[in-house]
């Protein structure tokens, strides 16, 4: 039979316990490297048994989604046929637009993108804590995934690697309360802050009292962030309410669904910059 | 229940929470609370600042975060939920469910706190989500507890059925 505990021992375990937790906590903050190592060997372990978890639920997820499918196909497979109309129509546009720019981009002598380079991978876990919105995706350092790198899905941008382990990588979510992507509005080229609200909504601050914003602006990455690159897309433009003289509250609804994501991109080459030519001294170009 | 059971518990709440993540409503619950403060009441203080301590640097680790601080809020929810359990009758369901809505909002002011504190997170106005995830943890605590405590009817109706089948074959 276990022993009784005493209040005594009760208590200074508990002052142990905080002691500890303090400890831990003034340890890591403001250093950037935490305990890696602990980490990784938790994260490793406890990945399995959540990828396992979700087979099962994921199964039964995936039966009912197939039936689900089945009824109204008709329409949407009317409704996919004008949107593929649609989208050649634009590909068609975007096409002549490009052959513009890449004219233009002649002319001004700047260096050509550098193409993507993304590795796909698949989701294995949700996020365990309700004050942390993320997921775990099956691509880790021996994948070549390393911290900060962009994670997209083909709606847009999801987050960027928070964590990365051995054979897995913690996502964050940029709508988690402590995630923040430079952006742009891209009617307007107005630039500001998207900061998660946790909520699954992002809101825009740092903005220019002049700013032109309208709900249902598209807006993009700014890429001055040094995280995600510039032009991809965030969200869209939800609400735009005056609070006070100067200040504006905006709200971005994110296209992406966080709560429907199987499978996404990393992006793992470096960010690609436009840079301006090198300008060449007088002297040399005189040679 | 052993410490093996306990861990069990604890680590079946994690993975249940991290299922509720991935359907969409991971931020409506904190079932990992849930279970730690289910421990506590059932097992005291030292058994709850254990699974409290243990299921906080869990959340932490996995959480990409600061390590310790869910660690810090649930390891001393357990232990307080603990002396609460030896100090007052908890066996109905509206002071359990008072118990768990505490537990609830001890943790998250803490942690909310903290992360202000530190400059980590940004809250614009936490306290409507705070109080809507202590309802709801307090409503599954209940629920979990009405659980617990028709195990030991329906394990004996099982073994009743069982025992019938085997007069009948016999018969």
């Amino acid at each position: 039979m276990a022993r009784p505990d005493t209040g005594t021992r009760a208590r200074a375990l508990l002052v142990v316990v905080v002691v500890g937790h303090v400890l831990l906590i003034s340890a890591q903050v403001g250093t950037a490297a935490g305990p890696t190592l602990l980490r990784t060997a938790v994260v490793s372990v406890v990945t399995e048994a959540q990828e396992a978890s979700w087979l099962v639920v994921g199964g039964v997820r995936s039966v009912w989604d197939a039936y689900a499918a089945l009824r109204g196909v008709r329409e949407n497979n009317a409704k996919l046929a004008r949107e593929n109309t649609d989208l050649r129509v634009q590909l068609q546009q975007a096409r002549a637009n490009a052959a513009g720019a890449d004219e233009m981009r002649a002319l001004l002598e700047l260096r050509p993108h550098l193409p993507w380079k993304t590795t796909g991978a698949d989701i294995v876990a949700g996020s365990i804590s309700p004050d942390f919105r993320g997921i775990t995706i099956d691509k880790g350092l021996s994948e070549g995934i390393t911290r900060d790198m962009p994670v997209i899905s083909p709606a847009g941008v999801v987050g960027r690697v928070a964590l990365p382990a051995g054979r897995t990588a913690t996502v964050q979510f940029i709508v988690d309360r402590s995630a923040a992507v430079a952006v742009r509005i891209d009617r307007s080229r107005t630039e500001g802050i998207a900061l998660g609200n946790g909520d699954g909504t992002l809101r825009l601050e740092y903005l220019s009292a002049t700013a032109d914003i309208q709900a249902g602006d598209l807006v993009v990455t700014a890429g001055i962030d040094g995280v995600y690159p510039p032009g991809l897309a965030v969200g869209e433009v939800g609400r735009v309410e005056r609070a006070g003289q100067a200040y504006r509250a905006v709200t971005i609804r994110p296209f992406v669904d966080f709560s429907r994501l199987e499978t996404v991109l990393v992006l793992v080459a470096p960010t690609p910059v436009w840079a301006p030519p090198v300008p060449v001294p007088a002297a040399k170009a005189a040679k | 229940m052993t410490a093996l059971r306990m861990a069990a518990f604890v680590l079946g709440a994690v993975l249940l929470q991290s299922v509720l993540s991935r359907l969409g409503g991971g931020t409506l619950a904190d079932l990992v609370l849930v279970a730690v403060v289910s421990v506590a009441l059932l097992h005291g203080r030292l058994a709850g600042l254990a699974a409290g301590t243990a299921a906080g640097l869990l959340q932490d680790a996995l959480g990409g975060g600061i390590l310790g601080l869910s660690g810090l809020g649930k390891s001393v929810a357990g232990y307080l939920t603990g002396v609460a359990g030896t100090q007052f009758i908890v066996t109905q369901w509206m002071s359990r469910g008072l118990v768990f809505l505490g537990a609830s909002l001890f943790t998250s002011l803490l942690f909310v706190g903290l992360s202000a504190l530190l400059g980590l997170r940004r809250y614009a106005n936490p306290l409507p989500e705070i109080a809507l995830q202590a309802a709801i943890n307090a409503a599954a605590g209940v629920l979990l507890f009405y659980v617990i405590e028709f195990m030991p009817t329906a394990r004996e109706w099982w073994s009743a059925v069982l025992e019938r089948r085997r007069k009948r074959r016999y018969h």
